[in-house]
């Protein structure tokens, strides 16, 4: 976990995996509000920059989140 | 200002609603049913001579003093143990009685010696008092007799006399003085509940003696002070007092150190502190005390206390010790310049859980008013941060849901991830209280803690794998679902129905049995199921939850099944039940009230939300950001990527508390302007520039907010050694940067968080005078506070159950690290050690150890004492090994608290998933035999030797 992305990949990713039980639809709601909440702009920006590379590593839940999270942004 | 008396009713309060009325000397009284004759006459306000009765322990009626005479009755029955009835004639003062009471004292006096003007106690001494008060003129039998009073008798040694025992560094006990009234040995008993002291002997051979008559630091007691309280003579006396003499006037204060928030008397000769005495109205303590706040507050005049303001270029520096005008200057030119350069959010600050409201409110209004960020942070990021998330996600609001009082009314007590008796002991000694009263207690945590067994107390014991918390407590919700154990009026009233379903559908799977997780927790499911059944049908259920609940990847997922479990027994809502976090720090729950955290202002309303933010706006006279800023970890990510630059650190030190020092270390190192506000150079200052001189509590008004909630006063008993409170040195910092704040005194500050936060709005200097203290929410609808919670509803409308899926840390044992190290406190030290390793307390506790199984000490050829290296993926250490079995086979253990061992160079970067509070509590390691201190704890030990340097002054010539 040094280089950033990998470090934020990882964040979101288990914020993913708490939702995750919740079904796809409630998921991406937690999981875009938990973000939109918690994350500072500068984490935003660069989970947004690692989306547009094709967001390697980001769980399925957590891709269509970011998205929409994207989206309203 | 004068001495604080308080009135001592010989007996305790009785609880009863039924009320009888009787006649004392002529007047008549009504006191409640179980009230002794002793206490209605001193309520009725006469004083019946009395030595061994006093109101914090049960009535022993042994010093036979406080003989009446009651209409219709033989002979002259004690008044401590004689209850008031319906219709009793009773006379204090009668012919027979004062011959009687005379000839007890000539007794007494006959064998206590007679060096009043000299003795520690003169001036607070009940024995003498009584003496007076009996009109005791002459002693008849001399003092040639056998005695306990003299060393030698008759040229010979007198097998009678002792010693006095020195040993405890903070109080004396003086054998020759003691009147063996056992007021020592009941506080011990009742109020403690150590059982460190007992009487041994018969009649005239009785003794106080600690355990099988060791000495007191020998022995099992842990010096919480109630004795020394309880003594009636000069037997057992504070160092201080016998030092300094007795104290002139008392200040009411509250403690500064846990989240139990004691209330103390700080008596004082002038300035100077004689000793701190619990208030018996402190409503979190009721008089009682431990012996960080009782006795370990020598550090607040401490040479190594730093009281010059000091500044640097770079690190390699030796200090600069300047005016405070040069130190603010310096400061805030740093910060302008590292914000015209890097941006505006690349400075930031963590505010204090240890200073007041007042300053912590001050600290994040100077942030995001002055630097115009949200980068504010506080240590509860790393330790309650969850607690917000699943009580606020729950329940509605981010805060316990009861008074300590509520405990006297539990019948089964949970206690999750915490040592209360180390970390808590006030309020460990209140629980044990109603354990041994017959609540039962249920302790789940890897290691077998001093609540698991003590005195009288008998727990049973759930041994968790570390990490395995949410399965456990998903589990124990399991068993309570299938079983029908569930309250479920309670759930269709108070829950969302559909929510709480699918949740129940969720946990009824056998997956999450006890049977079925107990390969991944180790707990025996049988006792998981019976310890679920008591939980759910034993009458009130109270949780109480520390750190070991919190500091996991699944913190906040902990509290969520915490809430759940409370939520479908029915136990919230009413005195008895709850749940309650045991918060760290004095100050915790305050600094998280006062928007210490990035996202959310005072009374955790999120900053986006534009009519809250406006409201700050409109009275701040500033424009706020509305995008929540950094988490003290995001921090340091972002200091290591180069964009976060300045960091202003009140009264923490995060490079010893946070995890993963050498992370840290790279993320101080790499910012240009790190200004730490602290009493002592700590581990953070070894990479600070700018060092302002911090005050300690004993020298600031204001307020601390404890784990109940409960806003109490902080008094100011002397001038600041530094010059200024923190408060003032905040204002001083803005007005530096260009922005104005301006109160000339903590109330003011207070007005105005009342002003703009709902919850508080009730709240004043002029209110916490009048009532004591309050618990908030204190408003229009409870002008007096709140003592419990969610009665009757929740906060937020409908309690939400969440499902909480049980999911392993990453932080996994494998053939190189497999052991699991988890971490914990020692009664006798506090968080980093910064203000207890300063004190006397260093006799109990000098360096942190390892605990670690016999089997696994045998496997790696380790004894006990031997130095052993300490290796994680993140870092290594080494520190000397104690064999025991209070920790299972797998787990070692050790404390956090001595920056040479640096537990957390060990501890990983993974944290809650939530709130990025740190996995302090699971850190896969590996031991093995080591002759020293590792290369990296020598490195750290130079530089930090090096950067305490202070250049010496020199004088400008004439």
């Amino acid at each position: 976990m040094s280089s950033s992305p990998d470090k934020l990949v990882y964040m979101a990713n288990q914020i993913g995996k708490f939702f995750h039980s919740q079904g796809h639809d409630r998921a991406v709601q937690g999981i875009s509000e938990h973000i939109w909440k918690f994350w500072d702009p500068r984490m935003r920006k660069q989970i947004f920059a690692h989306l547009d590379a094709g967001g390697a590593g980001l769980d399925p839940d957590v891709l269509d989140a970011l998205q929409k999270l994207r989206q309203q942004a | 200002m004068s001495l604080i008396q308080e009135t001592d009713f010989g007996t305790p309060k009785s609880k009863s609603e039924t009320m009888v009325t009787l006649t004392i000397d002529g007047n008549q009284i009504t006191v409640p049913e179980g009230t002794s004759i002793m206490r209605a006459a001193m309520e009725a306000g006469t004083q019946i001579p009395k030595l061994c009765a006093t109101d914090m322990v049960d009535a022993f009626g042994s010093c036979r003093l406080c003989l009446v005479e009651i209409d219709g009755r033989a002979g002259t029955p004690a008044s401590c143990t004689t209850p008031a009835m319906n219709g009793l004639v009773v006379h204090t003062q009668s012919e027979r009685l004062k011959k009687l009471r005379k000839g007890v004292m000539e007794l007494y006096i006959s064998d206590h010696p007679l060096d009043c003007l000299t003795c520690a106690a003169n001036g607070d001494c009940e024995l003498q008092d009584m003496a007076g008060a009996v009109g005791l003129r002459d002693v008849r039998y001399g003092y040639e007799g056998e005695n306990h009073v003299f060393a030698k008798s008759h040229g010979c040694e007198n097998d009678n006399w002792m010693p006095k025992d020195e040993s405890n560094p903070y109080f004396t006990y003086d054998p020759s003085k003691c009147i063996v009234c056992s007021r020592c040995v009941r506080a011990c008993e009742e109020v403690q509940g150590t059982f460190a002291l007992t009487i041994s002997g018969r009649g005239f051979d009785s003794r106080v003696s600690p355990g099988m008559s060791e000495s007191f630091l020998g022995s099992e007691c842990v010096s919480c002070g109630a004795c020394v309280q309880a003594c009636p003579t000069a037997t057992l006396t504070e160092k201080s007092v016998i030092e300094i003499g007795q104290p002139e006037h008392s200040v009411v204060t509250t403690c500064a150190y846990c989240g139990v928030g004691c209330t103390f008397k700080a008596e004082m000769r002038g300035e100077e502190v004689v000793r701190m005495v619990p208030w018996k109205d402190g409503k979190a303590n009721r008089g009682h005390s431990c012996v960080k706040g009782r006795f370990a507050w020598g550090y607040t005049t401490h040479k190594e206390r730093i009281l010059k303001p000091m500044i640097r270029e770079r690190i390699e520096d030796p200090w600069q010790e300047v005016s405070w005008d040069e130190a603010l200057n310096f400061a805030a030119a740093k910060f302008k310049g590292i914000q015209q350069k890097y941006g505006r959010d690349a400075v930031g600050g963590i505010t204090s859980s240890r200073c007041t409201n007042e300053e912590t409110y001050l600290v994040q209004k100077l942030i995001r008013a002055g630097f115009g960020n949200n980068n504010v942070d506080t240590c509860a990021r790393v330790c309650h941060s969850p607690t917000g998330y699943g009580l606020s996600a729950t329940f509605g609001t981010s805060a316990g849901t009861q008074d300590f009082d509520s405990v006297e009314q539990t019948d089964v007590v949970l206690i999750v991830g915490a040592n209360p008796a180390s970390a808590h002991p006030v309020f460990a000694s209140r629980l044990k209280k109603r354990l041994r009263q017959g609540a039962k207690l249920i302790v789940i945590d890897p290691r077998r803690t001093e609540m698991v067994e003590s005195p009288h107390v008998k727990a049973l014991h759930l041994p968790l794998m570390p990490g395995t918390n949410v399965a456990v407590l998903t589990a124990l919700a399991h068993v309570i679902v299938t079983e029908g154990l569930a309250n479920e009026s309670f759930v269709r009233e108070r829950c969302d129905w559909s929510e709480f379903q699918d949740w129940a559908a969720f946990v009824a799977d056998p997956k999450n049995s006890p049977e079925a997780t107990a390969i991944m927790t180790g707990v025996d499911p049988n006792d998981l199921r019976e310890a679920a059944r008591i939980y759910a049908t034993g009458g009130n259920g109270a949780i109480y939850y520390g750190l070991g609940v919190t500091e996991h990847s699944q913190g906040s997922t902990t509290v969520i099944a915490i809430a759940n479990l409370a939520m479908v027994t029915g136990n919230i809502g009413r005195p008895g039940v709850g749940v309650n976090p045991l918060r760290g720090q004095n100050n915790v729950q305050g600094s998280c009230d006062m928007g210490s955290f990035p996202h959310e202002l005072p009374g955790y309303r999120h900053i986006a939300g534009d009519a809250v933010r406006e409201q700050f706006e409109a009275m701040w006279n500033v424009k706020l950001n509305k995008e929540p800023g950094l988490r003290i970890p995001n921090m340091f990510d972002a200091a290591i990527e180069g964009e976060f630059m300045g960091l202003y650190v009140q009264g923490e030190d995060i490079l010893q508390s946070d995890p993963n020092t050498k992370h840290v270390v790279a993320a101080l190192s790499a910012m240009e302007c790190v200004i730490v506000h602290d009493l002592f150079l700590n581990e953070t200052a070894n990479y600070a520039h700018v060092f302002l001189p911090g005050s300690t509590f004993l020298e600031k008004d204001g307020t601390f907010t404890n784990a109940e909630r409960r806003i109490q006063r902080v008094r100011k008993v002397m001038t600041p050694l530094n010059g200024y409170a923190d408060w003032e040195v905040t204002i001083m910092l803005a007005k530096a940067m260009g922005f104005e704040m301006k109160y000339n005194h903590p109330s003011e500050i207070m007005d105005e968080i009342a002003a703009l936060t709902p919850t508080f709005a009730g709240v004043s200097f002029a209110k916490l005078e009048e009532l004591g203290s309050v618990q908030w929410p204190c408003n229009e609808k409870a002008p007096e506070g709140t003592p419990v919670m969610h009665i009757g509803g929740f906060v937020r409308g409908k309690g939400k159950f969440i499902v909480t899926e049980y999911i392993a840390t990453d932080e996994r044992t494998g053939p190189r690290f497999p052991l699991l190290l988890t971490t914990g406190r020692i009664l006798s030290q506090y968080n980093v050690g910064a203000q207890t390793r300063r004190t006397e307390n260093v006799v109990w506790h000098a360096e942190d150890r390892l605990e670690i199984h016999p089997h696994d000490a045998e496997q790696r050829g380790v004894r006990d004492g031997d130095w052993v290296r300490l290796t994680s993926r993140a870092g290594e250490t080494t520190l000397r090994a104690e064999i025991t079995d209070r920790v299972a086979p797998g787990v070692v253990y050790t404390t956090f608290h001595h920056p040479d061992t640096q537990a957390n160079v060990i501890t990983t970067d993974f944290s809650d998933w939530a709130t990025n509070c740190p996995e302090y509590k699971v850190t896969a390691v590996q031991i093995s035999p080591s002759n020293g201190p590792s290369d990296w704890q020598k490195a750290y030990d130079e530089q930090a030797r090096n950067s305490r340097r202070i250049a010496p002054v020199v004088e400008a010539a004439e």
